[in-house]
């Protein structure tokens, strides 16, 4: 029988207190960035203009269908080389996660914004409201609500997925893991904790994002 | 009186010249010509999907023209926004030809009034109060006034169609536009709609409707077009068209309609 031992990780706390702020850290910062990064993409598609959303479509694409994971590695691998430039693992971990989720983003802006049925754009065209009066004050408010839901979901899944930038040595609650692991020999109680953690932050918020869903919902 | 006599006596405010529309390969308007005159109501017939609303909406720019010119107060609509090169800009018509959808397509975030104030307070830039009392005006006059902060979920059709009445009539138009604006209300909804633009036409508000209902065409129409396979096939007053259809195709529209 395995004897838990919680009390040798006393002293690492502060490590995995560290590692959360950094999670939490890049979850917000790539998801900021990622906002920005999918606002445009979702207007360079919506733009009818054939090259610039052709360029975007295969942004999203490779994003999309490729795994984190590899994205990740050739960044800070990879891509250094490239450009023959050293780029700091932080860099490449904040890069990569915001073009990541970016790809994402503006697939749910693009299907918010579409779901929206055309006669309001006509009806707004028709009292001489011109393209970005009515996406601005008719489109976007009813897009916006429609899209939520997704976004929260996305955002969710981002902080989870945040995890993986400990292959890049970046020092986020996975990677703080490791190191308390290596220096107990407690894998157990370390990964137990790292486990804790990531279900305290991360279980509240799925609450709330299905809260808000229901909401929404009620109020179509 | 005569067609000829008609458009004498009141200059076009809203002209259409030889308009044609194809949609990819296909040709829906094939030359349409068509004057409003100031204070004219014209009534626009036809079969479904002979290019009523096509035309309608090639009136306010929805739909681009692919051959022919838009005249507005006998100057030229251009293809852009904004007033330019010598033409009347497709943002300046909007504002003075208002329209009237078949969906209502009121904005389902905004109450009732915010709708009717969204177009002079955004578009034309009018102060929000004095936007607010000439909305509450037109919402007393369409019977909707006790509803000004309901959302037009809460409305029933022909409540929805008389604030979208109301909407366009808030930009002050020289034209009003109407496209079937009764044919998804229920039968017993329709006459609200009906009484209210008649009223409009006894108001001498210049309007193109399209319509199903043959006997409120006939009633409130100076002039009536009908359209068949995407050009005007017959013109003329009520009672040369509806009451008294000559053209074979006309009558054995209209006797769908006599039941
Ligand atoms: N946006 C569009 N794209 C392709 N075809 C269209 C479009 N709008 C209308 N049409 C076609 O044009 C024809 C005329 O349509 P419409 O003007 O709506 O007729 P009506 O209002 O008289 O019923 C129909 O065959 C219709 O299918
Ligand atoms: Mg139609």
């Amino acid at each position: 029988m395995y004897r838990w031992d919680f009390n040798v990780l006393w002293q690492y706390w502060d490590l995995f207190m560290y590692g959360l702020w950094l999670t939490v850290v890049y979850t917000f910062g790539s998801i900021l960035f990622g906002v920005l990064i999918g606002a445009v993409t979702c207007a360079a598609r919506l733009s009818g203009w054939k090259v610039l959303s052709l360029l975007a479509r295969a942004y999203q694409e490779i994003f999309r269908c490729s795994p984190l994971l590899v994205q990740l590695l050739w960044f800070y691998y990879a891509f250094p080389l490239l450009v023959g430039v050293t780029i700091d693992n932080r860099v490449a971990a904040m890069l990569t996660l915001s073009l990541y989720v970016g790809a994402f983003y503006a697939e749910i802006f693009r299907g918010g914004i579409l779901s929206i049925d055309k006669g309001q754009r006509e009806a707004a065209a028709a009292i001489g409201m011109n393209p970005w009066q009515s996406m601005r004050r008719i489109v976007m408010p009813q897009a916006f609500k429609r899209m939520l839901p997704a976004f929260i979901n996305q955002s969710v899944i981002q902080f989870k997925n945040t995890s993986l930038v400990s292959v890049i040595s970046v020092a986020d609650l996975a990677y703080m893991a490791a190191v308390v692991n290596g220096q107990t020999y407690r894998p157990l109680e370390s990964y137990t904790v790292m486990a804790a953690l990531y279900i305290a932050v991360l279980f509240p918020l799925t609450q709330v994002a299905d809260w808000i869903e229901r909401r929404m919902r009620a109020s179509d | 009186m005569s067609i000829a006599e008609t458009s004498a006596r009141s200059p076009a405010v809203l002209e259409a010249h030889a308009i044609r529309k194809s949609f990819g390969a296909l040709e829906v308007l094939k030359g349409v010509d068509l004057a409003l005159g100031r204070g004219e109501v014209v009534g626009l017939i036809g079969p479904s999907g002979s290019g009523k609303s096509t035309l309608i909406r090639c009136l306010n720019m929805l739909e681009m023209p692919t051959g022919g010119e838009v005249v507005f107060r006998g100057k030229r609509i251009g293809r852009k926004f904004r007033d330019a090169d010598g033409a009347t800009g497709i943002g300046t018509l909007r504002r003075h030809v208002g329209m009237v959808f078949q969906h209502f397509n009121l904005f389902p975030h905004k109450t009732v009034i915010q709708n009717v104030i969204e177009g002079p307070v955004i578009v034309c830039g009018t102060p929000k109060g004095e936007a607010e009392a000439h909305a509450m005006e037109l919402l007393s006059q369409v019977g909707l006034a006790e509803k000004r902060d309901a959302f037009p979920s809460h409305l029933s059709g022909g409540q929805k169609q008389r604030v979208a009445i109301a909407r366009a009539l808030a930009m002050k138009p020289e034209v009003l536009l109407l496209d079937e604006v009764t044919s998804a209300l229920d039968p017993e909804l329709v006459g609200e709609v009906l009484s209210v633009i008649r009223r409009l036409a006894d108001e001498g508000m210049t309007m193109a409707i399209v319509t199903h209902e043959m006997a409120f065409a006939a009633d409130v129409a100076d002039r009536i077009l009908f359209l068949d396979g995407g050009r005007i096939v017959v013109e003329g007053t009520p009672d040369q068209t509806i009451r008294n259809p000559a053209n074979e195709r006309l009558a054995a529209f209209v006797s769908r309609f006599n039941h």
